[in-house]
């Protein structure tokens, strides 16, 4: 639910702009007998938890958990700005190719063993073992060697300059003292005991779980950072969100994410802004209404210029997400030192629209007031995928909108798995209503360059376009950070003009934690990020065992 | 009689055979592939990470292939490893989840059982009072509301609102540290809500049922003759009446279990409890093949039991069925 250090979708390499902001006035600290060590954090996961060694998991519960057992080689901070967890510090070689990592010293295992560079080695190989079932081999695959130099001192070295390399290495480091015989034995690792009880080097020690019941996890004395403040943190397992919901209005639950409408409408009483504390902040990724651009109708960029001006983004964000959320303008995450500000933007402007598409000879409505050309009405369905009714609602709103300017749309509703597998890998659809998570780092090489066009690769649109793929290549073969941005604004500038996609809005995240937890520092990379400073005072603490 | 009993497990075989290969197939031929579920739109996923994957699951075999081995592991009863990251033995995942289940249903059955008896005997003796029109009305909402409206508008009102029950789960989390009669008690009290809950349409349906077949059974001649005899209306009701008229409402019990474990699957997800249901949802979800095969066969299984069971009580309770040999079904 909240994201707590889990890697891949938060790493950045520098922040920017503070999108964070507590709604609720910040309670007097003093007085409340400063930190203390004690009581009990619940909180609840809504899918059963699938495994706890996270690298080899893909569902956020296992990773959150996993997020607190397990260290990190790098992370972010507050300010989503790079450091070292399990190192403290790292040297790029003058030719950008090789990184050498310093391992911290005296850092150990839960179990008491010493963690050291071949446990970051260890680490390394199984994640490019073919058979290891993880989504995060591809950027360990860049790597052209890797050496353990000395207990302390680990090096990589990259065919080419790869900037995205760093952000990667915020992999969760495993245990080669216990992982290495049974994976040299071939055995599948999500079956070992690591998978059930891991040993980790995280602040937090495993201490029980309870197959679709809970999770418990006790604080770490030794960790290397200092002890915990908060005694143990339990993951209820509770697969329906309204009994989450309940849970926690009957303060049976510590922390949640909330809804939308939850968040407005439903938690303004006196008891309840009593019992939590309520943040919010601009969630790591955006949705869009994306084309298929292998369709001849929608090539020239006019037509997608036209339905970003159709289309009111400010009447979405306030009649799906209640206000809770902005407008997205291109493929970042407004507040990054990677996001231009000031580029080209599509104010809610029908007649526009209207011209626009006239330039293109769609000048002629036919009696259900559809635009006509050739013959043909200006007719296309906008697929979306079930259970999520924010999307669902959107395309509605959008399709009142298109139809105003005469474009006729349909909206079809498919379940995850055949969307994905029948209609985005096929590029069997019209128009879809998606949204991308973000990493933290500026490389969307993936998403936007003509080479990531296959069946099974993220350019579902099939965007083609020479300038951006050599702005993407660019930007992922320096470390300089100046340069990359430049890069990158030019490439927002691209995107702006172009509307490969029109960018829609960006969702808040909308956080709520009992307002016993004192400690919490909200900051533009959310409120997870200082768990460990977390605190009940004494006379709060309302687990006492 | 026993050649009945071997009769009626005999035409269940194909009946057996023909849901497992629906149930394959259904599977089989929705859009979507396990793989996909697994590493949906991750972004920096491969094609030879997604083949390794269909390789490690047998999904490269043509379907019958599939079929044919995975029909001959489970007569073995080795459903194969879950889909799911922990790649545990899908007999584990279910085996630890079967008793909560079945617990919970056999619990449902007793109390449903016991109150739709007494309460369709009262109903039908009393037939058009106050009390009989007020349990016309408790039916009729009974099968109106959905079950899992029904559990939140409870949920709000024992659970937020007065704070009397526990919402969800079957224990707490202080569990452990309980004295023995406390922790009575705490299991108790978390099964009351969703046990009131799973009951409440079997009991509208169940006692409906008591109410009008006891009323056919009370115009019955030999009720005349009893009360004739001179019997007191007591042991007319009871003894002669009651017991013809409860062999149906026993019978349709048996019929009830599939339906129970549809319903499990709604009770057990909003009650967040960790049964069978609960499994189902999750691997539905995630396309968890394996086990979703292996609960739809358990839970065959154990609805073709609850038939056969029926079927077989009806035929020693009502010897003409034995008789004429046949009918059941």
């Amino acid at each position: 639910m909240l994201t707590r250090r889990r890697f891949l979708t938060l790493l950045t390499l520098l922040p920017l702009g503070a999108c964070t902001r507590s709604e609720t006035a910040a309670k007097p600290a003093a007085g409340d007998g400063g930190p203390a060590y004690g009581d009990t954090l619940v909180e609840a996961s809504i899918g059963d938890i699938s495994g706890l060694i996270p690298n080899i998991t893909s569902d956020s519960s296992s990773q959150d958990i996993g997020g607190l057992i397990y260290s990190n080689l790098v992370r972010t901070d507050k300010n989503l700005r790079l450091e070292g967890e399990l190192v403290e510090g790292w040297d790029i070689s003058p030719d950008q190719l090789t990184i050498t990592f310093h391992v911290r010293k005296g850092v150990k295992w839960h179990d008491g063993v010493a963690l050291t560079a071949a446990d970051v080695d260890f680490t390394y190989r199984y994640m490019i073992d073919p058979k290891t079932p993880t989504a995060y081999a591809e950027s360990f695959r860049q790597v052209r060697h890797a050496e353990v130099v000395d207990p302390y001192t680990y090096r990589v070295t990259y065919e080419k300059p790869y900037s995205p390399a760093l952000l990667s290495w915020g992999i969760w480091i495993l245990p080669r003292h216990i992982l290495e015989a049974p994976w040299k034995a071939g055995v599948d690792l999500r079956t070992t005991p690591q998978s059930r009880y891991p040993i980790g080097s995280g602040p937090y020690l495993f201490q029980e779980w309870k197959t679709g019941e809970k999770v418990v996890l006790e604080a770490n004395p030794d960790y290397f950072e200092g002890r915990p403040y908060i005694k143990r943190v339990v993951y209820r397992i509770i697969p329906d969100q309204s009994t989450i919901f309940l849970e926690l209005k009957a303060k049976n639950i510590d922390m949640a994410g909330l809804t939308p409408i939850q968040y407005r409408r439903q938690i303004d009483y006196p008891a309840f802004r009593k019992a939590f504390n309520k943040y919010r902040y601009l969630a790591n990724g955006y949705a869009y209404l994306g084309f298929n651009l292998l369709d001849p109708r929608f090539q020239d960029k006019r037509v997608r210029q036209a339905m970003a001006y159709a289309i009111n983004k400010q009447e979405i964000i306030e009649g799906v997400l209640l206000g809770l959320g902005q407008a997205a303008q291109g493929p970042y995450k407004p507040g990054t030192w990677w996001y231009k500000p000031d580029v080209k933007t599509y104010p809610f402007d029908p007649d526009r629209a209207k011209t626009l598409l006239a330039e293109l000879g769609w000048t002629r409505m036919n009696s259900d007031g559809v635009l006509v050309k050739d013959g043909k009405p200006f007719s296309f369905t906008i697929m979306t995928n079930q259970g999520n009714s924010v999307r669902q609602q959107t395309a509605e709103i959008i399709q009142r909108r298109l139809k105003a300017v005469g474009i006729d749309v349909k909206i079809q509703v498919v379940d995850w798995a055949a969307f994905i597998n029948t209609f985005i890998r096929k590029r069997q659809f019209e128009a879809i209503i998606l949204g991308w998570g973000l990493g933290l780092d500026p490389d969307q090489y993936d998403i936007w360059t003509s080479t990531q066009t296959g069946p099974d690769q993220l350019n579902h649109i099939s965007y083609k376009n020479p300038k951006v793929d050599e702005l993407l290549e660019a930007g992922r073969r320096t470390f300089d950070e100046a340069k990359r941005k430049e890069i990158y604004w030019e490439f927002q500038d691209i995107m702006a003009e172009e509307q490969p996609v029109v960018f829609l809005y960006v969702p808040d995240n909308l956080p709520v934690v009992s307002s016993r937890v004192r400690g919490i520092e909200p900051a533009p990379a959310g409120i997870s990020y200082n768990f460990i400073k977390w605190y009940v005072p004494a006379h709060l603490q309302q687990y006492t065992r | 009689m026993l050649a009945y009993a071997i009769r009626r497990v005999l035409i269940s075989i194909p009946l057996f055979l023909g849901i497992l290969v629906l149930s394959f197939l259904m599977l089989k031929l929705a859009p979507g592939e396990p793989t996909v579920i697994q590493q949906d739109l991750q972004v920096r996923q491969s094609e030879v990470q997604r083949e390794t994957l269909r390789k490690l699951y047998g999904l490269d075999k043509p379907i019958y292939e599939q079929f044919g081995m995975w029909l001959w592991r489970s007569g073995r009863l080795d459903f194969g490893r879950s889909y799911m990251p922990d790649g545990r033995l899908v007999i584990d995942k279910i085996k630890e989840r079967i008793p909560i289940t079945l617990g919970l249903n056999v619990l449902e059955l007793l109390i449903t059982f016991l109150l739709a008896v007494p309460l369709g005997i009262l109903s039908a003796t009393r037939q058009y009072s106050l009390f009989d029109k007020l349990m016309t009305l408790f039916v009729f909402v009974g099968f109106a509301m959905p079950d899992f409206w029904f559990a939140l508008l409870l949920m709000i009102l024992l659970g937020v609102q007065l704070g009397w029950l526990p919402m969800s789960g079957l224990r707490s989390l202080n569990f452990e540290y309980l004295p023995f009669w406390s922790q009575v008690w705490d299991i108790l009290s978390h099964l009351i809500l969703p046990v009131l809950v799973a009951s409440f349409g079997g009991l509208a349906f169940l006692s409906r049922l008591m109410r009008g077949t006891l009323l056919e059974v009370i115009r019955q001649d030999y009720m005349r003759t009893a009360q004739a005899k001179g019997l007191s209306e007591r042991i007319v009701i009871y003894k002669h009446g009651v017991r013809n008229a409860i062999i149906p409402v026993v019978t349709l019990m048996g019929l009830m279990v599939p339906g129970l474990l549809g319903g499990s699957v709604i009770i057990e997800t909003v009650f967040g409890i960790p049964g069978m249901g609960q499994l189902f949802v999750q691997s539905a979800y995630s396309r968890d093949e394996p086990v979703i095969m292996a609960l739809v066969v358990i839970g065959a299984s154990l609805s073709l039991l609850g038939n056969i069971l029926a079927d077989l009580f009806y035929s020693i309770v009502d010897p003409r069925i034995r008789v004429s040999g046949g009918g059941a079904g």
